[in-house]
C-alpha cells in the first residue's frame, strides 16, 4: 500500500478547500437546524394534560426546525425541586425549566433575565396578574415567563347543599354562574359569616377542613392573614409580626379551629381532597382538582360542589396564589429558541388548549386569557360549578408571605412560619405573646444574609 | 521482559489486594469522602454562597429555638429507639437461639422482613395505618369502642409513631447481629457454669453478656449513627410536624437547605452532630480494641 505523506503545506491547502466549500454551499434548513431544546416541565396532576402540552411543544418544534425534548418531572416527593437544585449547582441540564411559585426567587442567580420576552407578551396580550410580578420580577428583571400550565388559585370548594341546609346560606345565589352578582350578598360574605357557618356545619357533623401543617396547602392561612392586614414582615423587609392585626387574626383562628377536625395539624396536600370527596367535609380551600376527582370517584358529591370566592376580612378579600413560570437557565444551550418558545406558549390558543386539557385546573397568569375562556363556564355537573373558580369579583390573588420582599416571603412560605405559628396557638395552647416571640426569632433567622 | 516484570509486580499480595479494593475505595472517595468535605466547605459559606463566613452558620444555629428543638428531638429519638431496638433484638435473638435449629431458620427469615423491605415503602404502609383522618388502626379501635388516637397530629403520639416505626425497621438488625454473637459463644462455658450450679440469670450476666460486649458496643454505635441520620421515616410519616416536633437533623437540614434554598445552613445542620458522633465512635471503638487485645 502506497504511503501518503501529508506535510504542512498540503494540510493547509486541504483545510482551505474544505472551508471554501462550506462557506459557498447553500444553507439547507433541516429539522435540527435551530438545534435542540430541552425542557424540564412540571408534570400535571390531571391525566392527559401533559400529553396535550407535549404535542403543542413538538408541533412548534417541527414548524421551527427545533428538536424539542420535554421531560415531565413530578413535584411529588419534591422531585422537581431536587432536579432544579441539582441542575442549578451542576450548571447543566435543561434549557427551559418550570418555576412554580418561589423557584424564580430561589434560583434567580442561575436564571437569565427575560425582560424582552415578558415585555413582548404584555404588549401583545395585556397585563399579567400583579402577583405574577411579585413572584418573577426580581431586582428589576423578569426571571420567569407565564407558564401555560400549572398556575392555580385556591378557591373555596363548598357543598352548597350543606351550606343551605345547615347554615342557611345559598352559595349559588351569592356566587352565581354569571357576572350579575348582588353587591349586598357579596358584602355579607365575610370571615365572621364564615365562622358562624363553620360552627353550624361542625355541629351538623360536616366541618370545614384545611391543613394547618407544614405543607403547601396551608397557604389558605396566608390569604386569611392578608385579609386581616396581618403581616409577618412588611414590604420594607422589617419584622412586623408583633401587631394588633396578627393578634386579631390569631384570635379569629382560635375560634375557627374549634370547628375544624383535630387531624388538620397532620394533613398533607391530598387530605383536604379526600375530606370533601368522601362526603365528610362541607368546605375546603383548593383548586378544581378535588371536584374533578370527585366527578370520577364520588359523582354524587361532585354534583353538590360549588367553587366560590373567599370571605372578606377587614382589609379585603384574598385568594391564595400558586403561580407557575417557565425560566431559562443561564447555562442553557439554546437561548434564542427558548425565548421564542416562551413567547409562543403565551398565545391564547395554546393557553386555551392547556386550560381545556387540565379540565379547568390551570388559571392563566395573563388576565385577558382567563377572562375569556369557556372551560369554566361550561363545566358541569352541576352547571356553573367552575364559573367562579377563576377570580370574577373583588378577590385579589396573594402570594404567601406577601408583602415581604420575595426573598423573605419565599422563606416564610417554605419554612411554614405561618402554619407553625397558628398551630402553636391553636393546637399547643401557647399564648399569642409567646407564639409571636417564636415567630420573631424564626423571622430573624430567615433574614440572615 | 518488561511486561513480565509488571506482572510480577502486580502479582504481589498487597498490590493485588489494593487493586481489588480500588473500586470500593473509589466509590467511598466519590460518594462519601468528597461530599463530606464539600459539605464542610458549603457550611462555611454565606447564604448566597458568595463569601467565606467560617463558623458563623454554626454560631447562628445556636441562637435558633427551632434548631435546639431539633437537637433535643434527635437525641431523644436516637436514644429511645436504639435502646428498644437493642432490647427487642436481644430478647428475640435469645428466644430464637433457644429454639431447635430446624425451627430457627423460618423465624430468622420472618423477623428479618422489616429490615429487608425498603424503609420508605414500609413506612408508607405505616402511614396508612396512622393516616390522620382515615387511620386503619383507629378504625379498629373504633370497632372496640376505644377513642381514636391522633397518631400524627399530636406531638406525643407523632413522636411515639416515628419511634415505633424506627424500632420495627431496625430491631431485626440487632437480632441478626446478636444471634451471630450468641452462636459464637462456646457451649462448654455454659456446661461448666451448669456444673458449678449457675442459674439462667447468672449465665446471662456472667457469660452471655460479657462475651457479647464487643458486638453490643459495635451494633449500638452503628445504630446510633444511622438513627441520628434517619430521614425517610419522618419524611413519610410527619414531614417534621406537628409544629416541627418530630424533625430530626436530616429532615430539618432538608427543610432548610433544599426546600428553603439555604444550602450552607442546611449543610451546617447536617454536620452538627459529626463531632459528637466522631468522639463517641472513637471511645467505643477504642474500648472494643482494648477488650479484643485483652482476649
Amino acid at each position: 500500500m502506497k504511503k501518503v505523506n501529508i506535510n504542512r503545506r498540503k494540510f493547509v491547502k486541504g483545510i482551505s478547500a474544505v472551508s471554501g466549500y462550506a462557506i459557498a454551499a447553500p444553507y439547507v434548513k433541516t429539522s435540527h437546524s435551530a438545534g435542540k431544546l430541552l425542557l424540564g416541565i412540571w408534570s400535571h396532576w390531571i391525566p392527559g394534560a401533559d400529553d396535550n402540552l407535549r404535542i403543542i411543544l413538538e408541533k412548534w418544534g417541527e414548524k421551527n426546525g427545533v428538536e424539542v425534548k420535554v421531560d415531565f418531572i413530578t413535584s411529588i416527593g419534591n422531585k422537581l425541586l431536587l432536579t432544579a437544585q441539582a441542575e442549578s449547582r451542576a450548571q447543566t441540564g435543561h434549557d427551559i425549566f418550570s418555576l412554580p411559585t418561589w423557584y424564580s426567587t430561589m434560583f434567580k442567580h442561575r436564571l437569565d433575565p427575560i425582560d424582552d420576552v415578558v415585555e413582548d407578551i404584555i404588549n401583545k396580550h395585556g397585563p399579567l396578574l400583579d402577583s405574577a410580578r411579585f413572584y418573577a420580577h426580581l431586582d428589576g428583571h423578569w426571571r420567569g415567563s407565564p407558564a401555560p400550565t400549572g398556575s392555580f388559585f385556591d378557591s373555596f370548594v363548598s357543598r352548597y347543599d350543606l351550606f343551605k341546609e345547615h347554615a342557611g346560606i345559598d352559595l349559588k345565589e351569592i356566587f352565581p354562574a354569571h357576572n350579575n352578582r348582588s353587591e349586598e350578598l357579596i358584602n355579607n360574605w365575610t370571615y365572621d359569616t364564615f365562622l358562624t357557618a363553620a360552627e353550624k356545619l361542625y355541629n351538623a357533623g360536616k366541618p370545614f377542613g384545611a391543613t394547618i401543617g407544614a405543607t403547601p396547602d396551608s397557604r389558605w392561612l396566608s390569604a386569611l392573614f392578608t385579609a386581616y392586614g396581618a403581616e409577618l414582615v412588611n414590604k420594607d423587609g422589617e419584622i412586623s409580626v408583633d401587631s394588633d392585626e396578627i393578634r386579631e387574626v390569631l384570635e379569629y383562628l382560635k375560634r375557627l379551629t374549634q370547628f375544624m377536625p383535630k387531624s388538620v395539624y397532620a394533613w398533607d396536600d391530598s387530605s383536604n381532597n379526600r375530606w370533601i370527596i368522601s362526603g365528610e367535609g362541607s368546605v375546603i380551600s383548593n383548586p378544581a382538582s378535588a371536584w374533578a376527582v370527585a366527578k370520577r370517584d364520588n359523582p354524587e358529591v361532585s354534583k353538590k360542589l360549588w367553587h366560590h370566592d373567599a370571605p372578606r376580612g377587614p382589609k379585603g378579600r384574598f385568594r391564595p396564589d400558586n403561580s407557575q413560570f417557565w425560566g431559562i437557565w443561564s447555562f442553557a444551550q439554546n437561548k434564542s429558541a427558548a425565548k421564542d418558545l416562551l413567547r409562543y406558549v403565551a398565545e391564547k390558543s395554546v393557553v386555551d388548549s392547556c386550560v381545556e386539557a387540565s379540565k379547568g385546573y390551570d388559571i392563566p397568569l395573563i388576565v385577558s386569557h382567563f377572562k375569556n375562556n369557556k372551560t369554566w363556564v361550561e363545566a358541569s355537573p352541576p352547571d356553573g360549578v367552575l364559573y367562579n373558580y377563576p377570580m370574577r369579583g373583588d378577590e385579589v390573588p396573594v402570594a404567601p408571605g406577601y408583602p415581604a420582599p420575595p426573598e423573605i416571603a419565599s422563606q416564610i412560605t417554605t419554612q411554614y412560619i405561618i402554619a407553625n405559628l397558628v398551630a402553636r396557638i391553636t393546637a399547643k395552647d401557647q399564648s399569642i405573646k409567646k407564639g409571636i416571640r417564636w415567630a420573631e426569632n424564626e423571622l430573624e433567622g430567615i433574614m440572615r444574609g | 521482559m518488561k511486561i513480565n516484570n509488571l506482572f510480577v509486580w502486580l502479582k504481589q499480595k498487597p498490590r493485588i489486594a489494593f487493586f481489588m479494593c480500588l473500586p470500593l475505595i473509589l466509590m467511598v472517595a466519590c460518594l462519601i469522602i468528597y461530599p463530606f468535605f464539600y459539605s464542610i466547605f458549603l457550611a462555611t459559606l454565606n447564604k448566597a454562597e458568595t463569601k467565606f463566613v467560617g463558623l458563623a452558620n454554626f454560631l447562628f444555629l445556636f441562637k435558633r429555638e427551632t434548631f435546639w428543638l431539633v437537637v433535643q428531638q434527635s437525641i431523644f429519638f436516637a436514644l429511645v429507639a436504639v435502646f428498644f431496638k437493642a432490647l427487642i433484638g436481644f430478647i428475640a435473638a435469645h428466644s430464637i437461639n433457644e429454639l431447635p435449629s430446624k425451627g430457627q431458620r423460618k423465624w430468622r427469615g420472618m423477623l428479618l422482613i422489616p429490615w429487608v423491605i425498603p424503609p420508605a415503602l414500609s413506612t408508607l404502609g405505616w402511614w396508612w395505618l396512622f393516616e390522620p383522618t382515615y387511620s386503619a388502626l383507629n378504625w379498629l379501635l373504633e370497632k372496640l369502642s376505644v377513642d381514636a388516637i391522633p397518631w400524627l397530629s399530636e406531638t406525643f403520639w407523632a413522636r411515639f409513631s416515628i419511634i415505633l416505626v424506627n424500632i420495627w425497621v431496625g430491631a431485626p438488625f440487632f437480632l441478626i447481629m446478636y444471634l451471630a454473637a450468641l452462636k459464637s459463644i462456646p457451649e462448654d462455658l455454659y456446661e461448666a457454669a451448669s456444673i458449678d450450679g449457675a442459674n439462667y440469670w447468672q449465665k446471662l450476666f456472667f457469660i452471655t453478656l460479657p462475651m457479647m460486649k464487643n458486638i453490643i458496643s459495635i451494633t449500638i454505635l452503628f445504630s446510633i449513627i444511622v438513627t441520628f441520620a434517619n430521614f425517610d421515616i419522618v419524611r413519610v410519616l410527619t414531614r417534621g410536624g406537628p409544629i416541627d416536633t418530630t424533625h430530626l437533623f436530616a429532615t430539618y437540614a432538608f427543610r432548610v437547605g433544599i426546600e428553603s434554598g439555604d444550602i450552607p445552613l442546611g449543610a451546617a445542620v447536617s454536620l452538627f452532630m459529626f463531632p459528637v458522633l466522631a468522639v463517641l465512635s472513637f471511645i467505643i471503638l477504642r474500648n472494643v480494641r482494648k477488650r479484643t487485645n485483652e482476649v
